[in-house]
């Protein structure tokens, strides 16, 4: 049964921005099945709104939109682009909902476009739960007993029937959005309320809880001929009750005998039958009661996952790039097995490895959160590794999540059992290592499984790891013996280093490497295969062991190794992969051998077909080093890239030098010039640039001392970071003095960084490309937000929307004298303040940006590709020559008609609760706070920022109720865009003070209770009951800057913002980019437009005006 | 349950293959000396029933799957009487068993067995040199250290092929696995190296499962009034086989229906004249995926052959007994994984399959096999009324 010849294109959704629960896993599925369709000859249509992904390449697809994935917008591109079919269910739950949307609004069936992959019938009987219960109990299997409702009191009636707990689950939402753990009445409102609200079929299911049950996971894929196959079975060692997404995983699962996984089996493919997911796959998890082995099916995700990106990087099996196959038509027998390219897709893969997720969490950005792990997704990021036993992949993987908490340690006390094993008992960020410490502690494998219900399988193998580092502690000498002993269990050097510290004084880890180099006991590579080395493998996917023979083929081509970003964190995501995957593109076209080092399986970077080679691997100055040694071993190396994958390889950068790798590209002690003050202040002073007034306090008084020198406000940072506890605007001696007591143990060694805050300054963020003799200015973003709102978090424009060419000059000077003086070879980064005309330099970074990819797209051309060649030695002047650059002006010279691409962030606020159960605050800051950004990409600013807005949170309102609550500081600047809003007819509610300034102003406006005033006595109702009542089209709130009580009234405000899903405004700068894009929308619809259009236009703008010149 | 216990001590234990290559480990199992053939199993769950299928007599399993005893060992999951492999290897022995049904470690069983085994060593370099030499013979102990000694112990040691081996691993008694509910067929099952579960699956659909010896004879099969033949999996060279070929022959004759699984495809492809031969190094997995060339569904099944059918795939063979045809072909290496006989009418006479449908470690996707059994048998009833009005017997009629 071939390809259905009836489907000439298909529409593709993205997932859109990068959220907590939908993450790039989706751009590597995404991406996988724009290439599968493309090379099928369809015509590929892509919608995604998130620039950092490598599908929203221009050549991943045939039309691409960069728009917001709203049935509204999607619809204009499906009237534009008349798809035969629409692949919902590769762009994680955004896609899956827009999609059903389509589908019931009847777009879908008045273009006659056919929902390929799953059905909507399938989509539906997969979410519904009732429905999906029904199935579930069809096919003999067993669900937890539960209810569905949809009002608060029916909610109460379930649950007096279960009784508590009960846990609350919204449908149709991703990541558990809304979903929690109730033990008594007050968890119950909160929970279900918020439950209600979140899931768009205000429905959620009221369930018997089994906390404490093993969890699993089964990856499923279906033919049209009926064939189903499982890639992968995956155990949680975390039991029920942490989310999947927050539990560490191991695939294969390591405590199922044969009958009872075959029983698992059995029963997805009774339910993927009868869900009718009929092209594609699925996934499907469980609860297994350990006492009795009772199986409950929890749920079933219709469509590709992240466990599913997880899944394919565990096997080797790429589960987007045949489901999207399967979904044109083919049957799994007519799919070639990648790998072996010998065997056909339609079978099962099998490990001789194992393979472990650990997850990232965040918590250090939201101090005042609850961190306790339960049903909804916290953690923003994950790594994987692999390993040949379960030790090797654990401790790989700890040292994988780079946070020094993590990997176990037996330095110290561990701390008094009794506390410990409290501590465990509730799960929570950093559970494992506690266990790990209760071990130490004398805590015995029964009263740690009592503690956290762990299977005593995974227990034991702690305990296992603690006797061997036990005996790595007390060998008389760090012999052959014992080094591959606490090797084959993955203990790293640093670890071993620790363990012989404490007996025989200080070794350190490079000690270590060189004992283990001497005795010769080194890794070998093993590769992934699906098949357990049954068939030879075509594809060099390899991870290290500790074990006898190595599979490393050697090579004539020079290698470069290109080092990726880790697990996704807030501040370092996938627009760091973006950059490597296209430097591993670019790179083997210009004939080398790409080789990727990465351990995040959500990238695209860790798609094996991304490099000529894949090591996955922790990003370690250990690991990274054996990996060299490897590929130094299998033939000559080129260089090492270490400046695009963030912050993560820069760290690396000199320690691999000072161990003899080719770091290619701006050299270590450039990256020391930039990030050093002292050293970079000398560098501004070469260039006649200066940075904001600063001084490094070792205490109070001294800080004291310099906020008076400097004047306040200042901007205060720990040097060295404690609980993650970052910047903050001091306004005075007294907020200074409680940031130093609250945040900082301050003290020679761990001095307080005090720079002067430029006010209203606007910053501008610049990406550009230095080769020691040219500059090429890859794009000037100028921020909405003023400075102060961190870069990552503020919304920008490209080009500059007030900047004039002037402006545009000096910055280019100032950058080129920076990256000249730095010793730039590639990219740099460069955030500058524009204060009161003076040109501030905030920092410098000698790397590859988190906004790469956004100029990339905005300006059509690749930095992160021209970089690599740079890198590798060509000047700007030959790329322009090849076509890699533009022949002639750059980002800092785009044409006056060019479009204006406004990026806009993306904040988790939504997924974090204080442990009372209140939002915690949103208020922007000096800190990022995002998880990721979409671009809105139009003719002109109103127009790209209100497509931004739509992507991000919703379109704009354009008429109703807006709510103003402002700063005295930011009263001035209120004034007008709120007139403006009048003049629309927009009917203007404010707290006291405001409605003050607007009636002085006469622009009329109705008086609001705060919420501290409490209800009125008519029972007139504060502006935070309002907000709740979803009575407020928009809230224009700005905090004010020291800790008053205002600032107290505007967070209920902004929570109450949070919870109803109302669009909340915290800046006057926002505010009037706000009207602006209101502006746009009242001119009319705004109609879609492609890249590929966007390019063509360009084009001929060129030819025309050079047609002109001659 | 015990939840932790410290690694025991392990000796040091050597294994030496027949082509020199050396690996050493620490000891597992039952301390001392073992030979055999070298064979590796791909499956990640199920070593219970591995361990105990008959069908390994003779064989040293290597597990690519590191982590082998996680869920101890249970009363319920063994597939035969004892464990059958000559000997074990495998990379991580589990120190603790975790699992509601378990009721002593894996080690404990090996030792209390007295099977030798091996842990620690890299089973995927092992499982790699299989694939590219091929099987072979194989010595693991953990009382000699001299290589070169093993070597040549190793050596001397039997070849699998042309090793008749049903005799040693079948009952001495014939018995009855009574039909679950109501009766409907009986079925004479000739016992090479029958797994537990395969009569299971026929007595769960009313078949009441006559278990004989593989030395029976053609009366000892009538004597049950069969209304189908079935001979299961088991160990050795078919083309070493003769008695029980020539049984299938005249049965066949007889127009008994027949199913036979493994083995007795192996002995079916022989008795209509096909040849077979040893594969390089076998399927011995439970995520193979074969194709039913009737309704042209893949299945993903369990196997554990070395040996194979010689038989022309998509041309049907004239044979005494009927037309007989390739139903089943592995999509990993094209290798025939059924044959099926019928008469002139076309109407089914006999069918057997390579792998192995009672799924006993595996999955369940070829389960209908057994329900094609019971429809030949029923359908074939029908139009051969005996005497008795029920089954097979001999012209006496005794
Ligand atoms: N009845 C239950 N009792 C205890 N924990 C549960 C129950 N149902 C779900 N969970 C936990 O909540 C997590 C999320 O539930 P799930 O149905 O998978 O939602 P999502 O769609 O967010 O993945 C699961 O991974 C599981 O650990
Ligand atoms: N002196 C300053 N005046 C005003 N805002 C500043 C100043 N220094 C930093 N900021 C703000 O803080 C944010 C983060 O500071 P930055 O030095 O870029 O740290 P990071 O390394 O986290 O990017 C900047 O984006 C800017 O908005
Ligand atoms: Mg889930
Ligand atoms: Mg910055």
């Amino acid at each position: 049964m071939p390809k259905r010849t009836d489907i000439k294109s298909v529409l593709v959704i993205g997932s859109g921005p990068i959220v907590i629960g939908q993450a790039c896993e989706f751009d590597y599925s995404g991406t996988q099945a724009c290439r599968v369709l493309k090379a099928e000859g369809l015509r590929v249509i892509l919608v995604n709104s998130n620039p950092a992904t490598i599908m929203t390449d221009p050549e991943f697809a045939d039309a691409t939109y960069v728009e917001p994935i709203t049935p509204e917008f999607v619809e204009k591109v499906i009237a534009k682009e008349r798809p035969d079919a629409i692949l919902p269910t590769l762009g994680g739950q955004t896609a899956l909902n827009t999609a059903t949307a389509l589908h019931e609004n009847g777009v879908l069936e008045k273009y006659g476009v056919e929902m390929i992959g799953a059905s909507f019938d399938a989509i539906h009987r997969g979410e519904n739960r009732e429905k999906f219960n029904a199935i579930v109990e069809k096919v003999g299997g067993e669900v937890a007993r539960s209810f569905v409702c949809h009002s608060m009191d029916e909610v109460e009636k379930a649950t007096v029937t279960l009784g508590y707990p009960v846990v609350v689950r919204p449908s149709f939402t991703m990541g558990g959005l809304g979903s929690g753990i109730a033990y008594d009445e007050s968890d119950l409102h909160r929970i279900a309320g918020a439950g209600l609200a979140a899931s768009p079929t205000t429905e959620v299911l009221i369930e018997e809880s089994i906390i404490g049950w093993k969890e699993y996971e089964l990856e499923v894929m279906r033919d049209k001929a009926d064939n189903v196959v499982i890639i992968c079975s995956i155990e949680n060692l975390d039991p029920m009750g942490v989310h999947t997404g927050d539990s560490i995983t191991v695939a294969p699962s390591m405590t199922l005998t044969d009958r009872e996984y075959q029983r698992l089996r059995d029963l997805a493919i009774g339910i993927i039958r009868e869900v009718g997911v009929d092209t594609g796959g699925c996934n499907i998890q469980y609860a297994v009661n350990p006492a009795d082995g009772r199986v409950i099916v929890i749920e079933m995700n219709p469509r590709v996952s992240r466990s599913s990106a997880l899944a394919s990087k565990a096997t080797g099996y790429p589960i987007a790039k045949i489901a999207a196959k399967v979904a044109v038509g083919y049957t799994l027998d007519e799919i070639a097995n990648d790998i072996t390219q010998e065997t056909a897709a339609s079978f099962e893969p099998t490990l001789d490895y194992v393979v472990v997720k650990v997850p990232r969490f965040a918590f250090e950005k939201f101090p005042t959160a609850d961190p306790t792990l339960t049903t909804h997704m916290k953690s923003v990021g994950e790594a994987m590794a692999i390993g040949r036993n379960f030790t090797e992949a654990l401790n790989k993987a700890l040292r994988s999540l780079e946070n020094k908490a993590a990997p176990f340690t037996w330095v110290g006390d561990p701390g008094d059992k009794t506390t410990l094993l409290e501590q465990i008992a509730v799960p929570h960020d950093g559970r494992l290592q506690k266990v790990m410490q209760a071990v130490r502690a004398g805590a015995t494998p029964e009263e740690i499984f009592d503690a956290t219900k762990i299977d005593p399988w995974f227990v034991d193998q702690l305990f296992l790891i603690d006797e061997i580092a036990q005996q790595v502690a007390a060998a008389d000498a760090l012999d052959a013996t014992t080094l591959r002993l606490a090797k084959r269990h993955g203990l790293s050097d640093a670890q071993i280093a620790g363990l012989r510290s404490t007996s025989t004084g200080g070794l350190t880890e490079a000690d270590v490497r060189g004992a283990r180099y001497d005795l010769g006991v080194r890794p070998v590579y093993k590769t992934v295969d699906t098949c357990a080395a049954e068939f030879a493998a075509r594809t060099p996917y390899h991870y290290s062991s500790y074990d006898e023979e190595t599979e490393v083929a050697s090579r004539e081509k020079p290698a470069v190794l290109i080092l990726g970003s880790g697990p996704n964190r807030i501040g370092q995501g996938i627009e760091f992969d973006y950059s490597c995957v296209h430097a591993s593109l670019e790179l083997s076209k210009a004939g080398y051998e790409t080789v990727m080092v990465n351990c995040n399986p959500e990238t695209v970077s860790t798609d094996y077909d991304t490099s000529d080679r894949l090591y996955f691997e922790p990003l370690t100055l250990e690991d990274v080093l054996e990996v060299y040694e490897a590929e130094k071993a299998a033939g000559p190396i080129a260089g090492v890239i270490a400046t695009l994958g963030g912050q993560t390889p820069l760290g690396l950068a000199q320690g691999l030098q000072d161990a003899g790798v080719p770091i290619v590209g701006t050299s270590p002690e450039a990256i020391e010039l930039a990030e050093e003050r002292g050293a970079f202040g000398r560098v501004l002073a070469e260039a006649g640039l200066i940075a904001p007034k600063h001084g490094t306090a070792v205490s109070f008084d001294d800080a004291r001392t310099i906020a008076h020198e400097i004047g306040y406000p200042v901007l205060v940072r720990p040097s060295y970071v404690l609980g993650g506890r970052g910047m903050q605007i001091v306004y005075d001696d007294q907020a200074l003095q409680s940031y130093i007591e609250a945040a900082t143990e301050i003290s020679p060694d761990r001095p307080v960084l005090v720079d002067r805050f430029i006010d209203d300054a606007v910053e501008i963020d610049v990406d550009a490309l230095y080769d020691g003799t040219d500059l090429f200015l890859g794009g000037v973003m100028e921020h909405i937000e003023e400075a102060g709102i961190h870069s990552g978090d503020s919304s920008c424009a490209l080009p500059p929307i007030t900047l004039g060419a002037a402006e545009i000059e000096r910055i280019r000077e100032a950058t080129e004298g920076i990256a000249k003086g730095v010793g730039v070879r590639g990219l740099i980064n460069i955030q500058f303040a524009l204060g009161a005309d003076v040109l501030y330099v905030l920092e410098a970074n000698p790397r590859a940006s988190r906004t790469v990819p956004f100029v990339s797209k905005a300006t059509g051309t690749s930095l992160a590709k021209a970089a690599a060649r740079v890198m590798m030695g060509e000047t700007i002047a030959d790329l322009r020559a090849a076509g890699v650059l533009p022949a002639t002006g750059d980002g800092g010279t785009l044409p006056a008609d060019s479009p204006i691409a406004v990026k806009e962030a993306v904040l988790p606020f939504n997924r974090f609760r204080t442990k009372e159960g209140q939002f915690v605050d949103t208020v922007l800051g000096p800190e990022m706070k995002s998880t990721g950004e979409v671009m809105g990409f139009d003719a002109d600013f109103g127009k790209a920022f209100s497509k931004a807005q739509a992507a991000a949170f919703g379109p704009l309102p354009t008429s109703g109720k807006v709510f103003i609550s402002i700063a005295n500081r930011d009263k001035r600047t209120m004034i007008f865009p709120a007139r403006v809003l009048a003049d629309y007819g927009f009917e203007i509610l404010a707290t006291q003070g405001t409605a003050e300034v607007l009636r002085r102003n006469g622009i009329p406006s109705t008086v609001i209770r705060k919420h501290s005033e409490g209800e009125g006595p008519n029972g007139e109702r504060t502006t935070v009951q309002l907000i709740l009542d979803g009575e407020i089209d928009v809230i224009v709130n700005t905090p004010n800057g020291s800790a008053s009580g205002a600032r107290i009234d505007g967070y209920e405000i902004r929570s109450a913002a949070v919870l109803s899903g109302t669009p909340c405004i915290t800046t006057v700068q926002g505010l009037a980019a706000a009207v602006q894009g209101i502006a746009a929308l009242r001119q009319g619809d705004i109609d879609v437009r492609s890249l590929q259009e966007w390019a063509a236009r360009a084009e001929r703008a060129a030819l025309a005006s050079s047609a002109e010149t001659v | 349950m015990p939840l932790h216990a410290k690694n025991p001590i392990r000796q040091s234990a050597l294994l030496v293959l027949e082509d020199g290559r050396t690996f050493r480990g620490e000891s597992f199992g039952a301390e001392g000396e073992t030979f055999g053939e070298a064979v590796f199993s791909t499956g990640m769950s199920g070593y219970q029933e591995t361990l105990t299928d008959p069908s390994y007599h003779r064989q040293v399993v290597v597990m690519t799957a590191p982590h082998v005893g996680n869920t101890g060992v249970n009363d319920e999951d063994p597939e035969s009487r004892r464990i059958w492999v000559a000997g074990y290897v495998v990379r991580d022995p589990a120190r603790v068993p975790s699992n509601w049904r378990s009721k002593r470690t894996l080690d404990d069983e090996l030792r209390a067995q007295g099977v030798v085994g091996i842990s620690g060593v890299d089973t995927r370099a092992l499982t790699r040199h299989l694939r590219e030499r091929g099987a072979m013979r194989v010595g693991i102990s953990t009382v000699e250290t001299d290589t070169e000694a093993l070597l040549a112990r190793v050596r001397a040691s039997a070849e699998m092929s042309g090793a008749e081996l049903a005799d040693e691993v079948t009952t001495t008694e014939a018995y009855v696995v009574p039909a679950q509910g109501e009766k409907r067929l009986t079925v004479a099952a000739l016992d090479l190296g029958i797994k537990e579960m395969t009569p299971q699956r026929m007595a769960e659909r009313g078949i009441e499962v006559h278990v004989l010896p593989s030395t029976a004879t053609l009366d000892d099969v009538l004597a049950v009034r069969p209304d189908g033949l079935f001979y299961s999996n088991g160990p050795g060279d078919p083309a070493a086989t003769t008695h029980q070929i020539e049984l299938l022959q005249e049965a066949l004759g007889r127009q008994i229906p027949y199913f036979g699984i493994c083995f007795g495809n192996q002995l079916f492809g022989r008795a209509l004249g096909f040849g077979t031969y040893k594969l390089k190094y076998g399927h011995r997995g439970i995520n193979q995926p074969v194709m039913d060339l009737t309704t042209r569904k893949v299945e993903v099944t369990a196997h554990n052959h070395g040996f194979a059918v010689d038989a022309p795939v998509g041309t049907p063979t004239e044979t005494p007994y009927g037309t007989a045809s390739v139903s089943h072909v592995n999509l990993n290496d094209d290798c025939v994984e059924g044959l099926e006989l019928r008469d002139a009418e076309g109407d089914l006479l006999g069918f057997s399959v390579q792998y192995h449908p009672e799924a006993a470690a595996g999955p369940h996707d070829a389960a209908y096999l057994f329900d094609r059994f019971v429809q030949l048998m029923t359908d074939r009833r029908l139009d051969t009324p005996s005497p008795s009005g029920s089954g097979y017997s001999t012209t006496e009629g005794n």
